[in-house]
């Protein structure tokens, strides 16, 4: 009985490893192919990218080229290039992911200025989304510090999002107490009691938050939340984008040593340059997310309301500093959370 | 006991080719599957000296973890060895329609993905679920709660007591509760001092397998604990944690401990139960 059991429990555990590896490869043959290493959410994203790409390398290029897709927790993504995983091209949601790369020599140490906009084809924010009617009219972020307020994000400990919505708060408390740390702290220890749930990653908080009926307010990226709202009737909840907020980068960059290796070093380029087209640019805003060419911007000006977008570096020195300060054993989150 | 091989005075013959080659390929295989893994996490943890090591393992949170992880573990464990055994005594003792299907249902949790279980469980008793919504007036709120991860635990753990126990009961016959009720037992004591002695070795193992087996679990309960700081976080989160946070070393330390107290729970299984077993045959192995 015993035996019997365990060798079920193999097959489940070879069926979760599989699914967990969540390498899709398309059915066309082709001569050269690239692995994109990216985040969870983006799935649907570059699903819907890479055969516009493909056609359009085959018109510029007149060659058939290919494109694998490989999908996870950014963090867990870059941990698996570190070690060994050969893919050609990242395309992330967290600057420190590529950064790690960088530190281990993998990426170029510029590679902030190998693309346009910080390396970042597209951007987004942190917004809020709320139950319908807005019934405890929530605004802006002083709101979410508010007694009888419960919050869902996900956990600034292991999740990139709940990252950004931390720094956001920051950020905010920052302006708004004028520097005066103590202040800030007070602030950032009733957002963070504030908080009913801390799931592990951005999908985990929407499914507590939709699908549980936790807490009054998701934070969450502006793409998510107007994902959701689509997905589940925009007349159950409504999306605010506060006044102020934190700008999110989605970082790009090519595996310089694994693109050379595989011989694919201007195809990479090339399909880290195709994202920066009109033509991709308007698919990434028909995903929610904020771009950068002007004629697009012109185009979906009615989706995405006007914010004052506060940068990482400005509020805290670096992605590094904010990391080790804030976020490392025993930072600011730890100390803000200590009981 | 005489064996064959006393019998006819020749070297026993066996299936397997020769033990130096068998207990060569086993070794290896277990050196490459589980010490191999296991020495290099222990390699991790070189670079640290022994005041950093404690202080990674004794750091506030990471204690109150401990707390949450054991306590739930012991509670899933104990509520496991009981309906477990009862599990197991109506699965051998009693012929009714859809035992066979109860019979393979105790190996579910087994084959499920743990993360599938979390999220159904979470779905459940949570207070829109079906049954958060019946607990909601009596004031038992199970998911977001240590309650919730100790059901999780449960739920990963339970064919653990059921499978070590079944298989002694199946060899134990009814004749013997009999034999014990006509020299004039009561069925209570019938049980306390005829039926429990012998399932008492597998009682304990599966309960041990199913307390160590809950102190490692991350899949099922990181969906229903709510992971508040200090309240619901279990120690696997903050191994997680600190591997999100490329802190590999942080995170052999912590996993360390885990390893060790599952090891010496284990070691500490394996020698009583041996004990027991001597002590019922009388000094024979």
């Amino acid at each position: 009985m015993l035996r019997n059991a365990a060798s079920r429990r193999l097959i489940g555990t070879a069926v979760i490893a599989a699914l967990g590896a969540g390498v899709v490869t398309p059915v066309v043959a082709a001569e050269r192919e690239i692995l994109n290493s990216s985040y969870d959410i983006a799935r649907e994203l570059f699903a819907a990218i890479n055969p516009e790409f493909i056609e359009w390398w085959q018109q510029e290029h007149g060659e058939e080229v290919a494109i694998k897709q490989s999908h996870g927790g950014s963090s867990a993504q870059a941990r698996a290039i570190i070690q060994g995983l050969r893919a050609d091209v990242v395309t992330y949601n967290q600057v420190t992911d590529v950064q790690a790369l960088a530190d281990e020599g993998l990426v170029a140490e510029d590679w902030q200025n190998q693309f346009e906009n910080n390396a970042s084809p597209y951007y987004s924010t942190t917004a809020f989304l709320v139950r319908k009617g807005n019934p405890k009219g929530i605004e802006s972020w002083d709101d979410l510090a508010r007694e009888d307020i419960e919050l869902v994000f996900p956990n600034p400990k292991t999740s990139g999002n709940g990252r950004y919505t931390y720094l956001a708060a920051w950020s905010f408390a920052d302006n708004a107490f004028d520097g005066d740390e103590e202040k800030i702290k007070n602030f950032m220890r009733t957002f963070l009691r504030n908080v009913v749930v801390f799931d592990t990653g951005g999908r985990g908080a929407t499914t507590s938050f939709i699908e549980r009926g936790m807490g009054d307010v998701l934070i969450s990226f502006e793409s998510e939340v107007n994902n959701i709202r689509g997905e589940y009737g925009s007349e159950d909840y409504e999306v605010v984008v506060p006044p102020v907020s934190i700008l999110a980068e989605f970082p790009v960059a090519v595996v310089e040593p694994n693109a050379e290796r595989n011989g694919n070093a201007d195809l990479a380029r090339g399909y880290l340059d195709y994202l920066y087209t009109e033509e991709a640019q308007r698919l990434l805003a028909g995903f929610n997310y904020r771009v950068h060419d002007e004629t697009v911007v012109e185009e979906f000006s009615d989706e995405f309301p006007e914010t004052e977008l506060l940068r990482v570096e400005d509020y805290f020195g670096s992605w590094n500093e904010a990391m080790e300060t804030h976020f490392g054993g025993g930072g600011m989150l730890d100390q803000l959370q200590r009981r | 006991m005489i064996t064959l091989a006393q019998m006819t005075g020749s070297t026993p013959k066996r299936v397997l080719p020769g033990f130096g080659l068998s207990l060569g390929i086993s070794l290896t295989f277990v050196s490459l599957v589980l010490l191999l893994p296991m020495t290099s996490l222990v390699g991790q943890l070189s670079g640290l000296s022994l005041a950093e090591y404690w202080a990674i393992i004794t750091e506030g949170r990471v204690v109150a973890s401990y707390v949450v992880t054991v306590g739930a573990a012991a509670v899933a464990a104990l509520v496991n060895a009981a309906f477990g055994l009862l599990m197991a005594w109506v699965l051998v003792r009693y012929e009714f329609p859809g035992k066979r299907l109860l019979d393979a249902l105790m190996d579910l949790p087994f084959a499920l993905p743990t993360a599938v279980a979390g999220i159904t469980l979470a779905t459940l008793y949570s207070s829109n679920g079906w049954m958060g919504q019946l607990l909601a007036p009596t004031g038992l709120q199970v998911a977001y709660t240590w309650v919730g991860i100790a059901l999780a635990m449960a739920f990963t753990s339970i064919p653990f007591v059921v499978r070590t126990v079944q298989p002694i009961l199946e060899d134990m016959p009814v004749q013997v509760d009999e034999a014990a009720l006509t020299l004039g037992a009561s069925d209570g004591t019938a049980f306390r001092r005829v039926i429990l002695p012998h399932l008492w070795p597998a009682l304990v193992t599966g309960t041990g397998l199913a307390f160590v087996r809950s102190l490692g679990e991350f899949g099922a309960i990181i969906f229903i604990a709510g992971n508040t700081p200090y309240e619901t976080e279990i120690t696997s989160l903050m191994i997680f944690v600190k591997l999100q946070e490329y802190d590999y070393v942080g995170a052999s330390a912590i996993a360390s401990v885990v390893l060790a107290t599952s090891l010496v729970l284990l070691l500490a299984i394996n020698l009583w139960q041996g004990r027991f077993i001597k002590r019922l045959h009388g000094g024979k192995g």
